[in-house]
């Protein structure tokens, strides 16, 4: 895997750049307590999929994974208006967006 | 060819609507009959039958001509799956025709009869809806063209048996009888089942055409045609009320009397004489099953003659008279005599619906009464009801020249013809009806009336509606038998020149036809008359120059006659051997099987359900942080173990 893509990059780079960014999401998830923060880490992850989906497009020539990569960009548009509407509702009822006080779902 | 198209297409939209008027008539009086007047849902009703009777005619007087042949009406394709094919389909031929004139002309009388007898019922509507629902489904019996559909209408036949059984449904005993009747039946439709199964299985198709024409490939008594006899012969025994399966028919008597008129008479209960009639290619193909019939006709026309010496009740009397009746139909059919007895059929329809709704009239001059202990000298208070039911009685007793004595005479001389053995235990059955019959009009019309004062001030003739059906039916029992006058006294017997065709295909019957000697078959006539006679005269002597009454229940006498007073014990060696058992077992199997094992699993099933979610609902903790840890983790483990794999 030795072949550029569009300049002196190695097409395997993108490859460890998403992943590294895909881990950073997960561990943003996972870790932090701020609802926002852990909105943020899942956009993380939605766009290093994203750009594998663009590399690979690239490489292989093949116009559907950007496509792909735009319903994957409305969708997450979509996702962070409900998410960020939930959010600030939350707020407004319990002055606060740390995910350790919204335990009240609970069997 | 170009006829039968003609035919089926000119003769389609009645084919059609004779049986579709009746189910109109139950659908009205079924959802409407509450906002009906009285007159009205049974005028309905009543209308609906006749019409049907009337198209039916449409369809017979065509029959009467040479071009007709037998014709089939395609409705609608029901069931198509793979090899199975089975149309909504009606087929018409002599036979069918004959039925259908049978079962809307006395349908449609009894109809009437029944718009007077349950006037003051409040069930009125209900009775109409059953009655109607029940026409309906024996037309389908008999113009079904396949297996199936005849099936259909021979459980629709069935549920409405058991509907007008238990029609007073808030007396016990009457529900029990109509659960009898019903359970009794189904030991007979399995018998029905399994043989169209086997006809499926070994001819490929249910439809009665197809079925008869590959036939011709089997062997006399091959097995599978054997089987396939007996098998459908076992329904026939159910429905007709044949020895071991006619128990229920002298319970049935519990339903109104037009009910037992109509189907406990003259038509479900020889939907068995139908189904053999109508299969008649197969039965010759198999004389072993002949005989088994043969022996269970004469069997059950002699023991329901001897239960039927010492009954009092004036329905069961009548009942027993009916399975002994039927019993000498299928004599004939194991004779295969097959026009002989539906020519007993037809007769058998007219005078014993005559003597049924004679009773009913009785029954409605006594206030209910059913005894015949308790009635006597009714003649002069109820002369139509009078004289119509001596001609009823006189018509089964088999006196010429009234419709019974042509019928029964001929399947006489089709037992002679094949044993004077069989003759003569057939004779000495029909000696037992005409006995039983005139102890029964003598005990009810002669002598002095034995009820109360309040009866006797009550006694009346019944309402016009009651007694025109009596009076047509009257007319009936005495012409019925002309349809069949045998060549020896001069006729031409019409019936068996017209039921021709449907036995046309039937190579064996046609080479097997007897012919007796004429002077030998007048001899034989004169001697069941003579038998007849003497009979009568004996009863009498007995009960009416003698007046001896038949005994209280206190003071039975014993031996042989109280063997017969309580009908040979069959109820109860049926109750020691079968229903205790099955009781024995249900309850066994309840108190153990049910309550421990199969309660004891689902409820294991549901505790289990029920303690696990209490231990896994803890893991919903609220913890979001948790949760997608969580979804993480099983990510991982899911995408270890589909790499592994």
């Amino acid at each position: 895997m030795n072949e550029f893509v569009g300049g002196q990059v190695p097409f395997d780079w993108y490859l460890y750049l998403s992943l590294v960014l895909f881990a950073i999401g997960v561990a943003g998830v996972l870790m932090r307590r701020n609802a926002i923060v852990m909105f943020m880490s899942v956009e993380l992850m939605l766009n290093s999929v994203n750009l594998i989906l663009v590399s690979y497009s690239s490489y292989t020539g093949k116009l559907s994974g950007m496509v792909f990569v735009f319903f994957v960009m409305v969708v997450a548009a979509a996702e962070v208006a409900v998410g960020l509407a939930l959010l600030v509702s939350i707020y407004r009822n319990i002055r606060s967006v740390d995910i350790e006080e919204l335990k009240n779902l609970k069997w | 060819m170009k006829d039968i198209v003609d035919q089926s297409a000119q003769f389609a939209l009645s084919t059609i609507l004779i049986p579709l008027l009746p189910l109109l008539g139950f659908t009205i009086n079924a959802f409407f009959g509450k906002h009906l007047s009285k007159t009205l849902s049974g005028a309905l009703a009543t209308l609906s039958v006749a019409v049907s009777f009337i198209l039916s005619l449409t369809i017979f007087f065509a029959a009467q001509n040479d071009g007709f042949s037998a014709f089939s009406v395609e409705v609608f394709e029901w069931i198509t799956a793979g090899a199975l094919r089975i149309p909504m389909e009606f087929y018409i031929d002599q036979l069918t025709v004959m039925f259908m004139l049978i079962i809307t002309g006395v349908g449609s009388l009894i109809h009437l009869y029944s718009m007077g007898y349950m006037h003051d019922d409040e069930g009125h509507n209900r009775f109409f809806a059953y009655l109607n629902l029940f026409v309906f489904f024996m037309l389908l019996l008999v113009m079904g063209a396949n297996y199936l559909i005849t099936f259909i209408g021979w459980e629709g036949v069935g549920l409405c048996s058991y509907l007008l059984i238990g029609f007073w449904y808030k007396n016990q005993e009457y529900n029990n009888a109509a659960k009898k009747a019903f359970i009794m039946n189904r030991i007979g439709d399995l018998g029905f089942l399994l043989g169209m199964f086997l006809i499926f299985q070994n001819f490929g198709s249910l439809t009665f055409t197809e079925v008869f024409s590959k036939a011709g490939n089997y062997d006399l008594n091959d097995g599978m045609i054997v089987a396939i006899t007996l098998l459908l012969f076992v329904g026939a025994t159910g429905k007709s009320a044949q020895l071991p399966l006619f128990t229920w028919l002298p319970d049935a008597m519990a339903g109104p009397t037009p009910v037992s008129a109509l189907i406990h008479a003259a038509t479900m209960v020889t939907a068995g004489i139908y189904l053999v009639v109508r299969s008649n290619i197969l039965f010759s193909l198999a004389p072993d099953t002949q005989h088994v019939i043969l022996i269970v006709g004469l069997a059950t026309a002699i023991f329901g003659a001897i239960i039927g010496l010492r009954q009092n009740d004036i329905k069961k009397v009548l009942a027993y008279s009916t399975v002994s009746q039927l019993g000498y139909m299928f004599i004939a059919l194991g004779l295969g005599a097959y026009s002989a007895a539906f020519f007993h059929v037809m007769t058998h329809a007219f005078f014993k619906a005559l003597l049924f709704l004679g009773a009913g009239s009785v029954i409605h001059a006594m206030s209910g009464e059913q005894d015949i202990r308790r009635m006597g000298g009714l003649w002069k208070y109820i002369k139509v009801t009078g004289i119509t039911f001596i001609i009823g009685t006189i018509a089964i007793s088999g006196i010429p020249p009234l419709a019974g004595f042509f019928s029964k005479d001929e399947i006489l001389a089709n037992a002679f013809a094949h044993s004077p053995l069989i003759w003569g235990l057939a004779v000495g059955g029909s000696m037992l009806t005409a006995f039983y019959m005139f102890r029964l009009f003598f005990l009810t019309f002669c002598g002095e009336f034995r009820g109360t004062e309040e009866q006797k001030h009550h006694l009346h003739e019944s309402p016009a509606t009651i007694t025109i059906p009596l009076i047509v039916l009257a007319v009936l029992s005495i012409i019925g038998g002309f349809a069949g006058v045998p060549e020896v006294l001069g006729g031409s017997h019409w019936l068996n020149r017209f039921l021709a065709p449907v036995f046309a295909d039937n190579e064996i019957l046609s080479h097997s036809a007897h012919h007796l000697d004429h002077n030998l078959e007048i001899m034989l006539m004169c001697i069941s008359v003579a038998a007849a006679v003497i009979m009568i005269t004996i009863a009498y002597v007995v009960y009416v120059s003698k007046s001896v009454r038949p005994a209280d229940d206190q003071h039975q006498p014993g031996g042989f006659a109280k063997l017969i007073a309580n009908k040979f014990y069959v109820d109860e060696l049926y109750n020691a051997i079968i229903v205790k058992p099955v009781m024995f077992l249900s309850n066994a199997l309840y108190n153990f099987v049910e309550v421990y094992i199969i309660d004891g699993f689902v409820n294991l099933l549901g505790k289990g359900a029920v303690g696990g979610s209490r231990v896994l609902r803890l893991a919903q903790s609220g913890n979001i942080g948790f949760y997608f840890f969580a979804i993480t983790i099983s990510i991982l483990v899911i995408i270890l173990i589909n790499t592994l794999s």
